[in-house]
């Protein structure tokens, strides 16, 4: 692991997922003396660059895309804060979809795999990957881990993301859609707070409507306040324990997947 | 602190920039950090000294260009400057708005030797 950002400690089921060093073996740590330093301080020059920071990720989200449209395969990057209910969503729409489709589950998380444990038990195949440090899957571990899954034409590729409503806004992975969860326990101005998430999203769930009884969760103000960010976002309200909502959010899917195939 | 993973990719540019171009110092680094990206340059900044710590651009200096946000009007069918994404038309109060600038994440330029 890189002892300055934790990065690398990441891994896909026991693996590294990184395959990238950041160059911490090949920094030039001592390779240049102070009498170097100063030679080539007399000769500085400006050059032009103009390199996208996330440039190396969007080109693998990019040959991620590429490979899941060749199959078929519809890839749904699922966001949200920790403890909306994502696994339960998960686990429920496979139960209940598992019949009509072939499902694969890549599971993010900075630590453990009881959630491709929890998976694992409905029968459909997961990968878990742990980011160590890191807050957001990236690109090259999505690579790893499908590639591993392998999943097959016409199929759901669900990738759960690190719970973290922040990071994972920035990072392609190659998906068809971010879908946002928003748990109604967790306050309703969620969407003005993390704006850059709700703008990426292309649908937000607003999970958990059986407890609006005992919360103070204004319903409209929220979908409100997601559609300043993003204008038109399309919105479900589901209860992933009690049903609510549910049907629609499986016609959303298909219908998705119809244009996939 | 996604920070950190971005300002990696910083240090993957300038390292292939350094054998593509050929030079073994970078002195300053110009950064495009558009309004309504997703990186905050406080965090940039604290993230950049550390990660360039014993690399071809330890000490460098970073320069944080913020671009301005724009975005397109639906209502209005014009261009207006978007300071953050839950601001409204400055004309007509609305958020009919398509952003069409300011998420830039960019190297731009290096100063190296």
């Amino acid at each position: 692991m890189c002892g300055v950002c934790g990065c690398g400690q990441a891994t896909v089921e026991g693996r590294t997922a990184h395959d990238h060093h950041h160059g911490h073996d090949g920094h030039r740590h001592h390779a240049h003396g102070p009498e170097g330093r100063h030679a080539a301080a007399e000769r500085s020059r400006i050059l032009r660059v103009e390199r996208d920071i996330l440039g190396r990720n969007d080109a693998r989200a990019a040959s991620n895309r590429a490979w899941f449209a060749e199959r078929g395969v519809l890839a749904l990057n699922l966001v949200s804060s920790p403890g909306s209910g994502k696994t339960t969503l998960l686990v429920r729409s496979i139960a209940d979809l598992g019949d009509t489709a072939s499902i694969a589950v890549i599971e993010g998380d900075q630590q453990t795999s009881f959630d491709a444990e929890r998976i694992r038990e409905t029968g459909v195949p997961a990968v878990q990957v742990n980011t160590g440090k890191g807050c957001h899957l990236d690109a090259e571990m999505v690579a790893r881990a499908a590639a591993d899954l392998s999943p097959g034409p016409g199929g759901l590729l669900f990738i759960e993301n690190v719970g973290n409503l922040v990071c994972p806004a920035a990072f392609d992975l190659g998906e068809a859609h971010k879908v946002v969860i928003l748990s109604v326990t967790e306050g309703d101005d969620k969407p003005l707070k993390y704006p850059d998430m709700f703008h990426a999203a292309d649908l937000m769930i607003l999970n958990k409507v059986d407890l609006l009884p005992y919360v103070s969760f204004d319903m409209e103000r929220c979908v409100d306040l997601a559609r300043r960010v993003h204008p038109g976002l399309e919105v479900l309200r589901v209860s992933a324990t009690r049903g609510d909502g549910l049907a629609d959010w499986y016609r959303w899917i298909l219908d998705r997947r119809a244009e996939a195939a | 602190m996604h920070e950190m993973s971005l300002t990696e990719g910083i240090l993957r540019i300038l390292e292939t920039e350094a054998e593509r171009q050929r030079f073994s110092t970078v002195k300053t680094v110009w950064l495009d950090l558009g309004v309504l990206s997703h990186a905050e340059p406080e965090a940039m900044a604290f993230c950049f000294d550390a990660v360039m710590k014993g690399t071809l651009a330890e000490g460098a200096r970073l320069e944080i260009i913020r671009t301005p946000g724009a975005g397109w009007c639906m209502a209005c069918a014009r261009e207006i400057a978007v300071g953050s994404r839950f601001d409204p038309c400055p004309a007509c109060g609305g958020f009919q708005i398509q952003i069409t600038d300011g998420e830039q994440m960019r190297v731009r330029e290096l100063e190296v030797a």
